[in-house]
């Protein structure tokens, strides 16, 4: 009865339309237009970030009760302030013995209190502007928030990223998937690239490229603890993306040495040389984010992003990533869906299907042990 | 949606941070029983990002297996007629991260304590606790705010008619952080006031412009009292408003439900002071789940509650191997395996959380991972969360400074009659065998204790099917929820290994037998099929098995499939630091309880 089931997957596809919404962390101004064309770094929208406060005890200070603070103040709630200028003032006795403050920074009264005597000063604020990210087109603004940026090529998603945003060009300094990236292999004239890889990368090859100032690197495994190793600390929950090492890192397929998956492989060859916007942020919770490498293409046309994904099922035929041991890593087709659950060799019974492994040999896998590879 | 007046189909859903679990509940004969049970992956993850679609798919298998009719397209459909629809639909929830609070108060050991107490009681992970005597700066408080995005604030600090400068600085504080909510930016952070009333208005001046504001009752109205309950119900409110609403799918699923949908900590806790208060006993409770790990506990009559967060099987794997260390999972495995080797398994499931063990080796190493889980989490709940409590607390004076140096622990493992295991690692193990010693390996329960599971983890469906329909939720958790696996014997004492600890006897119906445990023993010895024994455990000279040391008790236990399990091994429990001794005692250990057979 039951011929499909939903099985999340990872996306790689050469010709997609991606929408990526481009939004302020506070409430800001929108910098460009519908319709306008912008480049991963054109600016789109700018905020000001409110600067740093610092505190004074006018009332301490003063020796005043904290009710008399606000009958004290030489500058008031909203008026700027220069470092060193006086802000407060005792009365004194008969105008003598007065007692004063001076601000600690320059910066804008931000509140009195007569209720605990302090007086809080803001530094001016910092700019905040974030970019297209995507080379492409603005398709939406959202006034005050952002804008939607949306373009027509390749898209590769990761399964676990490392660091923010980046541009640059693709580069892939391997032949087959099954490649090791060592120390040696990496040379200066890597800076400022994406460094497409196969299977593995080293711990000395990953400091190196951060050494020659690499953009990127993309890569179907790594070992887990050499990214603790890197960071300084060990990831304990897959949230990722302000990290600073450097360089942003996808990995394509797992942890351990894993071959890149064909498909992910030759889409990378295919477009070496070529611009990328890459983006290691990853959230395993709820609202999912995944790393990612996006490609404009040059023309042709493309298939919506949000078409070729939504209500996609499991069916005989889905070519699917076996990701658990014993066949961690591996590639298969479904070749059915049996409809009791079955027991596994650890004593346990789930729903399972049957798999074609690409040797050709037929294996039992339970559902939840695999990824639909989009297409 | 309104509630049928009678009942006879009900439809619950748990969804997990890794799995959406339906159950179908049907009135047979008069008596409420479980039907049929039905999972899917919980589909909060691309290309879905909509709940609803994981529950429309457990949903789904529960059709298949019961072959009644209850999905019309994509609606549930209500009231039931003839063999379509069912009458009552409930659903838990702990997908979309938690619920993560950042809480503040005056004193550090006092209402910044309670404040903690009170967020934790209501199931939120505790990002941060600011107080004025924390040993902070003024503006690295204001940072640490700025740089926290919480779902919610709560703020508390000063008794009633007390001195109010100190919460209203902390007020200011807030204010002058100016922080951002973690979901969305379009609506402002929610901050609950929970401190001196008569501060309400200073705090309404510094902060309902810039936050929604709400005021309950002081959690702290005197020095001695705590009053948590309505800053819980304030949390509990908002989080459906603000932190469930922002989630892929939450809006939908809210308005199919009969009643609000309750986070599943609330609603596993809520059976749990059930069987408690039924039986007049005190009961241990774990829920272990991909991302948390909740500890309830009714020791004395006390209900407390602690949520370890990132202690978990799937999203949070990791971080029980960051917590506890590689040598604290590695001593629970019979085999040899290379840390690196052990590092990158814990990635790949934490990075593909929604996997299950193929291989026995696999299955192992899950079952080791959750052992240091539910220690750390049980280790958290006795020593940081102990005085949580229900509805309201009174403490003496005496102990309010108690209070300051760590307080009192209300877990008594000697005194502790009853564990319940929770949770897909451990209801769905597939050898009870396997639920019942992770849980011995992890409490190291002393004297008699009576194990069980929640079979097929229903207790949050039955937790919130208990607020709309008590006599099918208690009807259900007798007969179908509650498995019990068998007592656990662990006399406590030194003693050489292979000397005398204690003469284990077994009565029931079924006939009786006598074991002389030794010191260093783990076993599992069969008590036929009668449902209750008497146990009389008589320990030697240095042992006590719950009546003081040599004194022997006599104790009416449940009986379970694997029976008695007599653990000898020693409180704390010692496991071999060399390797391949400690591979030797593991396979000589598992093999008594036949813990891992051989597949086939």
């Amino acid at each position: 009865m039951m011929a499909h089931a939903y099985t999340s997957g990872l996306r790689v596809s050469s010709r997609t339309v991606v929408a990526r919404t481009r939004r302020l962390p506070l409430s800001g101004q929108v910098l460009v237009n519908v319709g306008d064309q912008v480049r991963p770094d054109t600016v789109v929208a700018e905020t000001y970030l409110p600067g740093p406060v610092h505190n004074v005890n006018v009332a301490n200070a003063l020796a005043i009760a904290p009710d008399e603070v606000p009958g004290c103040m030489l500058r008031q709630r909203g008026e700027p302030v220069a470092k060193g200028e006086l802000i407060a003032e005792s009365k004194g006795i008969f105008g003598l013995f007065k007692s004063s403050v001076r601000s600690p920074e320059s910066g804008t009264i931000e509140m009195v209190s007569d209720v605990t005597g302090q007086v809080l000063i803001r530094e001016p604020s910092t700019p905040v502007r974030i970019n297209a990210y995507l080379d492409g087109t603005v398709t939406e603004t959202l006034p005050g928030e952002g804008v939607v940026v949306e373009t027509a090529g390749a898209c590769i998603q990761g399964i676990f990223g490392v660091g923010g945003e980046t541009h640059a060009p693709i580069c892939q300094i391997v032949q087959s998937p099954e490649d090791e990236v060592t120390g040696e292999m990496i040379d200066d004239r890597l800076r400022g690239m994406i460094v497409c890889c196969g299977s593995m990368i080293t711990l000395d090859a990953l400091r190196k490229l951060i050494e020659v100032g690499a953009s990127g690197v993309v890569v179907g495994g790594m070992r887990y603890h050499d990214i603790g190793d890197l960071l300084g600390y060990q990831i304990g929950v897959a949230v990722t993306g302000g990290e600073d090492i450097g360089l942003t890192m996808i990995v394509t397929e797992g942890f351990g040495r894993l071959p890149m998956a064909e498909r992910t492989f030759e889409l990378l060859r295919s477009l070496q040389d070529r611009e990328a916007s890459l983006s290691g942020a990853t959230q395993i919770r709820a609202g999912v984010i995944r790393p990612e490498i996006i490609i404009k293409s040059d023309g042709g046309e493309a298939t919506s992003d949000r078409a070729s994904t939504a209500g996609r099922g499991l069916e005989a035929g889905s070519l699917v990533r076996l990701i658990r041991e014993p066949w961690f890593g591996e590639l298969a087709t479904v070749a059915s869906l049996p409809e009791q659950p079955v027991r596994l060799p650890t004593g346990a019974f789930a729903r399972v299907l049957e798999a074609r492994r690409t040797n050709g040999t037929l294996v039992t896998v339970p559902r939840a042990n695999v990824e639909i590879v989009e297409t | 949606m309104s509630l049928p007046t009678e009942t006879n189909v009900i439809l619950a859903t748990d969804c997990g941070s890794t799995t959406t679990k339906a159950i179908l509940i049907e009135r047979r004969d008069g008596a409420y029983r479980l039907v049929v049970r039905g999972e899917a992956p919980t589909t909060v993850e691309a290309p879905f990002e909509d709940v609803t679609r994981g529950v429309l798919n457990a949903v789904r298998e529960v059709e298949e297996q019961s072959g009644r009719e209850i999905l019309d397209g994509e609606r549930i459909v209500s009231p039931a007629e003839g063999g379509r629809g069912v009458d009552i639909y409930v659903s838990t929830s702990s997908a979309g991260g938690g619920l993560q609070m950042m809480v503040a108060g005056v004193v550090k050991s006092m209402t910044a304590e309670s404040a903690e107490r009170a967020a934790l009681g209501a199931g939120a992970i505790v990002m941060e606790t600011l107080a004025s005597n924390d040993g902070r700066l003024p503006h690295e408080r204001i940072e640490r705010i700025r740089q926290l995005r919480p779902d919610m604030i709560l703020l508390s600090g000063g008794v009633d008619g007390g001195t109010k400068s100190h919460v209203v600085e902390m007020a200011e504080l807030i204010a002058a952080a100016d922080p951002r909510p973690r979901l969305g930016s379009g609506y402002d952070l929610p901050v609950i006031y929970a401190g001196n009333a008569d501060a309400r208005e200073d705090i309404a001046r510094i902060l309902a412009d810039r936050t929604e504001l709400s005021r309950v009752d002081n959690l702290r109205p005197v020095l001695e009292a705590e009053n948590l309950g309505p800053a819980r119900e304030q949390i509990h409110t908002l989080f459906m408003e603000h932190v469930m609403a922002q989630a892929p799918g939450y809006g939908d699923l809210m308005a199919w439900t009969h009643v609000p949908i309750m986070p599943t900590p609330g609603a596993v806790g809520r059976m749990v002071r059930v069987v408690a208060e039924r039986n007049g006993i005190d009961v241990l409770g774990v829920d272990i789940g991909g991302a948390t790990t909740d500890v309830f506990s009714v020791f004395g009559g006390v209900f407390n509650r602690t949520v370890s967060a990132n202690l978990g099987m799937s999203y949070s794997i990791s971080n029980v191997l960051t917590e506890a260390g590689l040598e604290a999972i590695a001593r629970w495995l019979p085999f040899e395996i290379t840390d690196a080797d052990l590092k990158d398994r814990m990635g790949n499931k934490m990075i593909r959380p929604t996997s299950i063990p193929q291989t026995m080796e696999e299955l192992i190493i899950e079952q080791a991972v959750a052992r240091e889980a539910l220690r750390l989490a049980f280790e958290q709940h006795r020593n940081f969360a102990v005085e949580l409590k229900g509805v309201q607390q009174l403490r003496t004076i005496s102990d309010t400074f108690d209070q300051q140096t760590g307080g009192r622990t209300l877990v008594d493992l000697m005194n502790l009659d009853l564990i319940i295991g929770s949770g897909g690692v451990l209801s769905h193990a597939p050898g009870r065998a396997q639920a019942a010693l992770m849980m011995v390996d992890a409490f190291q329960p002393e004297g008699i204790t009576n194990l069980a599971v929640d079979s097929i983890f229903m207790m949050p469906h039955l937790g919130v099917l208990s607020t709309v329909h008590e006599t099918a939720a208690l009807e259900v958790f007798d007969r179908d929820c509650l498995v019990h696996l068998g007592p656990c014997v662990a006399p406590v004492g030194t003693g050489a290994p292979g000397s005398p600890c204690a003469t284990v006897r077994a009565r029931s119906d079924d006939g009786e037998w006598t074991h002389e445990a030794a010191v260093g023993e783990l076993a599992a010895i069969p008590a036929g099929e009668a449902e209750e024994i008497v146990l009389e455990v008589a320990p030697s000279r240095g042992f006590d098995a719950g009546a003081g040391r040599g004194v022997r008790v006599d104790r009416n236990v449940r009986n379970g499939p694997l029976g008695v399990i007599i653990d000898t091994r020693g409180r704390p429990l010692q496991r071999p630091k060399d390797a391949a001794v400690r591979v030797e005692t593991l396979q000589r250990e598992y093999r008594a309880l036949d813990l891992y057979p051989e597949p086939g």
